[in-house]
């Protein structure tokens, strides 16, 4: 037993994983500090404060930043709705409805918004939208984020209903339900984790999108991160800090919920089988 | 995660069979429709004429292209000799995507390999450590480096007040920081897909290897890395893709200086330049390179599964 852990460890692979992870915190963890920093330059250390956050939500940038919040999370959560509804159905069709013309074609065109570089779909967008003469804003991109969030949403519920065995939907059918109710008594509430999880990760991606949201957005509307780069570009202040330690902490929580909702779903096939 | 293609549904008593197409029609629609139709049209439009100050005029024109390549004088009619200024952008990117999809792969593998290696419960609270920076927005985490490496900033600050240099090191706006941006922002799309393939590695093998007394390393070499091989290259295509095309890393890092492809194309639109047929034009060069890319992982990986 000891050669066999002992096989599986190399000389500095530890030291190299505390690196990797020391790489991937300290920046998030060194702006998240020096958001509590009371002193007007990001330089100097001068206590511990919460003056830039009450800046963010009574300051001079603050009506920018509310109006900004407000159309990133209503975006976020219509294009997570509605990626998660598309892909639900996509994934349904991959998976449990035996094979039909298109289907590998189908599947490319799910992946395909992950393969395309991000900085071409904006370009392109931009190119359609103006040439069918659809006024740039809010609609624009509400469209652009359903359609980069489906392969993210698909992801994990076409996982999840991988391990959904045809046995109970066939044992609905056979007690005569029609294929519509045994899609929404069966399937649907055996995919609940899955459905949530694509659900929480279509909405982080879309809430985080800067690229395509700067490209399609047109004058007039922003998004928090393109009203976070707009600052930016004049500067680091410390509201940006508590700004974006506010985001960070956003994405923070989802992830983490994502992760418990999938975690939970894993268990819960463990015990019926 | 695989999310692949379907097992138990080649028989035809799927539930919904007869349904798929009609189940696929709305992402067909949305992603036809708003995603492949708009690429076919900036096809289109990088051969069109440009308007000024943004748009086009629809009239044939190979100007865009001939404008990336050829170098025609002030007033266009000297003989072409060839334009490197845009070359140039395209060799760097492809550069700084290349050396930070390296770096990513020498921090990235022994990563993936610990993590993999634990047992229980562990390894899904490493996983999820590794994971988690991935899903925090990518401006907050280049926002987050720009205010560490600034001259002022908490790194050189702390390097001077350890006596390790007596004056600060100037790193924002240089090749240096891009390549720093870039290898922060992608690091975990290496250690992820390397994860995996680790995952699946038998250690049968490696003991075997020691029966035989293959060293450590020989066993690394001749055993392992051949076999977590299509991971290692899923890692390095996921890095260098969105690093070729990067745009936040070298806009909020490098500066005028050490422009990349996506500050090249964002300016065709956003910025001063207002050249749509040529910004398409540079977007199309970009998007043929990333295909190339994955068409030669789509062969990798069908040779892989031959195995």
């Amino acid at each position: 037993m000891a050669k066999k852990l002992d096989l599986r460890r190399f000389p500095g692979f530890l030291p190299l994983t505390f690196l990797c992870l020391f790489l991937l915190y300290a920046p998030l963890i060194i702006v998240m500090v020096y958001s509590f920093n009371d002193s007007n330059s990001i330089t100097n250390w001068g206590g511990l404060s919460l003056r830039w956050y009450v800046e963010v939500f009574t300051g001079v940038e603050s009506e920018k930043f509310k109006s900004a919040a407000i159309n990133s999370i209503s975006i976020a959560i219509m294009a997570a709705i509605i990626s998660t509804s598309i892909a639900t159905l996509a994934a349904t069709a991959m998976l449990k409805a035996g094979n039909f013309r298109g289907k590998s074609v189908g599947f490319a065109l799910i992946n395909l918004p992950l393969m395309v570089p991000e900085i071409v779909t904006a370009v392109a967008t931009l190119i359609f939208f103006s040439a069918i003469g659809f006024t740039t804003g809010y609609l624009t991109i509400l469209v652009a984020h359903i359609v980069f969030c489906i392969p993210f949403a698909y992801l994990p519920i076409a996982a999840r209903m991988q391990g959904i065995e045809d046995v109970y939907e066939q044992a609905a059918m056979d007690l005569y339900a029609t294929r519509f109710q045994t899609f929404r008594l069966i399937l649907l509430p055996l995919m609940t984790p899955g459905i949530i999880s694509g659900f929480l990760l279509a909405f982080i991606i879309s809430l985080d999108d800067f690229i395509i949201t700067n490209f399609v957005k047109g004058a007039g509307i922003e998004t928090l991160p393109t009203a976070i780069f707009g600052s930016v570009k004049q500067g680091i202040k410390p509201n940006i800090m508590a700004i974006s330690t506010l985001l960070l902490l956003v994405s923070v929580v989802f992830v983490t919920l994502s992760y418990l909702v999938g975690r939970m779903g894993q268990n819960k096939k463990v015990t019926t089988d | 995660m695989a999310g692949g293609l379907p097992k138990s549904s080649e028989s035809n008593t799927s539930t919904y069979a007869g349904l798929g197409a009609l189940l696929m029609l709305p992402s067909w629609v949305m992603i036809g429709f708003f995603l492949v139709l708009p690429v076919g049209l900036m096809l289109v439009y990088s051969f069109l004429t440009k308007e000024f100050r943004g748009g086009v005029i629809w009239e044939f024109s190979l100007a865009a292209y001939d404008q990336f390549f050829f170098d025609r004088g002030l007033f266009g009619d000297d003989p072409p000799v060839i334009e490197w200024t845009y070359i140039k952008i395209f060799w760097r990117s492809i550069w700084q995507a290349g050396l930070a999809t390296f770096f990513c792969l020498i921090i990235g593998f022994p990563t993936a390999w610990f993590i993999a290696t634990r047992t229980g419960a562990n390894k899904s609270i490493w996983l999820f450590l590794i994971t988690i920076p991935y899903w925090v927005n990518l401006l907050i985490r280049t926002i987050s480096m720009k205010f560490l490496i600034r001259d002022n900033g908490p790194l050189n600050e702390w390097l001077l007040s350890l006596g390790i240099i007596s004056d600060p090191i100037h790193m924002i706006n240089t090749n240096f920081a891009v390549q720093l941006g870039l290898f922060y922002s992608y690091l975990p799309f290496m250690v992820l897909p390397i994860y995996a393939s680790v995952e699946r590695y038998n250690f049968a093998f490696s003991e075997a290897a020691a029966d035989l007394y293959a060293s450590r390393l020989t066993t690394l070499r001749h055993i392992i890395l051949p076999f977590v091989k299509p991971g290692i290259i899923a890692g390095c295509i996921l890095v260098f893709v969105p690093s070729l095309g990067a745009f936040l890393a070298p806009d909020l890092l490098g500066g005028a200086k050490n422009f990349m492809i996506g500050s090249l194309i964002e300016e065709q639109f956003k910025g001063n330049a207002g050249n749509w047929p040529f910004g398409a034009a540079v977007s199309m060069i970009l998007l043929s390179m990333v295909l190339v890319v994955l068409t030669f992982y789509a062969r990798q990986q069908s040779k892989g599964g031959v195995r």
